[in-house]
């Protein structure tokens, strides 16, 4: 059974195949800087900015049974700040006493403060068309909050470090009917999937070249998706069973990946393909 | 109901540079859904642009324009504080204006 | 009879308004009524050309036409286009191997530039035709796209 991904033949060494190898070689990194200039004609516009927008809206709007805003939501900065609360995200809280990313504790803060029902609430987790998703506006304006913010997470709880431990355990726990884990297409330099280069996260580098630009406007689905769901896919494509939303493990991998990615500066929302 | 537009309209020299997004589906009528229905198409067939009530720009969409599309151009004649307003209309008949202050 | 009917239904409860629409065949006739403009409806760029009046437009570098060579997504393909040639009118873009050839088309009064930029969707690797309507006649230069697969899908 072959994995879906290729390494470049960087190192290989093939007297009569050498000219060939460079100008593979050559081609792939042309299509690289083609690529990036893909990237780049969509400079900062992006739409994920109408995410940021509506939930800012939603932030500030008086919403629920009990009427009021998300304006006292504790994202672990103290009550309704959001500035730079991204980037120390995911973080033990004592009221909840558990280790959350800001995607659970959104859903604490809809539920616990405006009394809005966690079904009611995820009912549309990821929008799809017409169905906009409240929790994808609301971590898009939280996220742009802590844009330019270097990612900071000292893990002094016992909880937190046993979060990072689970995701970096879970990240080579291989599984399903392809035998994949996360470290199958990510734990390896040099690795892609067709013309996409895949991070390698174990490594800080690595890790931040993906972490500081999710959430993004996923430009394939012409939606703005978060680390939820870009978790949730990856299990999907690996075809492991479903990945639960706000599970230990959902929260465990983010940790792992923030934590490897720590030091990084934050970019998000960005733009992917 | 559809989302406000963001518009940023910025005096650039003798001109106003303007870049906007808007929050669209754009359906081309060719999409599936995850039951197989068809998508009915639903896009954006006209946008306008107007300062201080002159029109500065005029354009006829199709559904092969992106989703939430992003639209830039140039003008000359605006100023700092003026009034840019940006129309459109769809095949549904839904129509939406935003206007911002030139800055 | 009636079992049809009860899919319909069923269909009705579930997907509402899209299903009873293709259903009763509604669809094709919407669709005409969707779109009526003859240039947006063209198959082809020589129907969509002859749609909008123009003939055998002439190329021209003073279109400076700026594409990415390889779309990463064809959903979303940033495209600017900036016209030098004296009386510019109007932009036009059509994507030659779209079921809808026709994009955009965009006016310029006297004062606003003769420029634009947007994103299209381009449905495969194809040629993108920026034309250019002049009070001296039609020009236009070309770019060739490149859409590529996706990774792991999607």
């Amino acid at each position: 059974m072959t994995t879906c991904c290729a390494r470049r033949g960087l190192g290989a060494v093939l007297a009569g195949g050498a000219l060939l190898l460079t100008g593979l070689v050559q081609a792939e990194d042309s299509t690289q800087d083609a690529i990036a200039e893909y990237r780049a004609m969509f400079g900062d516009d992006n739409p994920a900015e109408l995410w940021q927008a509506r939930g800012e809206v939603l932030w500030r709007a008086p919403r629920g049974p009990k009427k009021v805003s998300l304006q006292a939501c504790d994202l672990g900065l103290g009550a309704g700040v959001i500035d730079g609360a991204y980037a120390q995200l995911p973080r033990w809280f004592d009221d909840t006493g558990q280790v959350q990313d800001l995607e659970s504790r959104l859903v604490s803060c809809v539920t616990t403060l405006q009394g809005i029902p966690r079904e009611q609430f995820l009912k549309v987790k990821f929008g799809d068309g017409d169905q906009q998703s409240d929790l994808e506006a609301l971590t898009a304006y939280v996220v742009a909050a802590s844009r330019g913010k270097p990612i900071v997470l000292p893990l002094r709880h016992p909880a937190e470090q046993a979060a990072y431990a689970l995701g970096k355990a879970v990240f080579r726990y291989r599984a399903g009917p392809h035998d994949f884990a996360c470290a199958t297409c990510h734990a390896d330099a040099g690795k892609r999937i067709r013309l996409q280069e895949l991070p390698q996260l174990t490594t800080a580098a690595g890790a931040r070249e993906a972490y500081t630009h999710w959430p993004a406007y996923r430009i394939s689905q012409g939606e703005l998706r978060t680390m939820e769901w870009r978790l949730q896919d990856c299990f999907r494509q690996q075809r492991l069973p479903q990945l639960k939303f706000g599970s230990e493990v959902a929260i465990g991998l983010t940790m792992f990946l923030a934590k490897t990615a720590e030091g990084g500066t934050l970019a998000a929302p960005g733009i992917k393909r | 109901m559809s989302d406000p537009m963001r518009i940023r309209a910025v005096v650039k020299g003798e001109k106003v540079e303007v870049k906007i997004l808007i929050a669209h589906a754009m359906e081309t009528g060719q999409r599936k859904d995850a039951e197989g229905t068809v998508v009915p198409a639903r896009y954006i067939t006209k946008i306008s642009a107007s300062c201080n009530g002159r029109e500065v720009l005029a354009a006829d969409w199709g559904p092969s324009v992106s989703k939430n599309p992003y639209l830039s151009f140039r003008f000359k004649g605006g100023a700092k504080g003026d009034k840019l307003k940006i129309t459109w209309t769809d095949t549904a008949g839904d129509s939406r204006s935003d206007e911002v202050s030139i800055a | 009879m009636f079992p049809g009917r009860r899919r319909l239904l069923i269909q009705l409860g579930r997907t509402g308004l899209a299903a009873l629409t293709l259903a009763s065949g509604l669809v094709p006739r919407l669709a005409r009524a969707v779109e009526a403009r003859p240039a947006f409806t063209a198959a082809g760029i020589t129907d969509a050309l002859k749609a909008l009046g123009i003939a055998n437009p002439a190329q021209s570098e003073a279109i400076h036409f700026r594409a990415p060579d390889i779309a990463e997504n064809g959903a979303a393909v940033p495209v600017e286009v900036e016209s030098a040639l004296p009386g510019t009118r109007e932009i036009l873009l059509l994507v030659e191997k779209n079921p809808h050839v026709m994009s955009a088309s965009f006016s310029f009064p006297d004062g606003t530039d003769a420029y634009v930029a947007t994103r299209v969707k381009v449905a495969e690797s194809s040629l993108i035709h920026a034309v250019i309507r002049t009070d001296a006649g039609a020009f236009y230069n070309a770019k060739l796209v490149k859409v590529t697969l996706g990774g792991c899908g999607g």
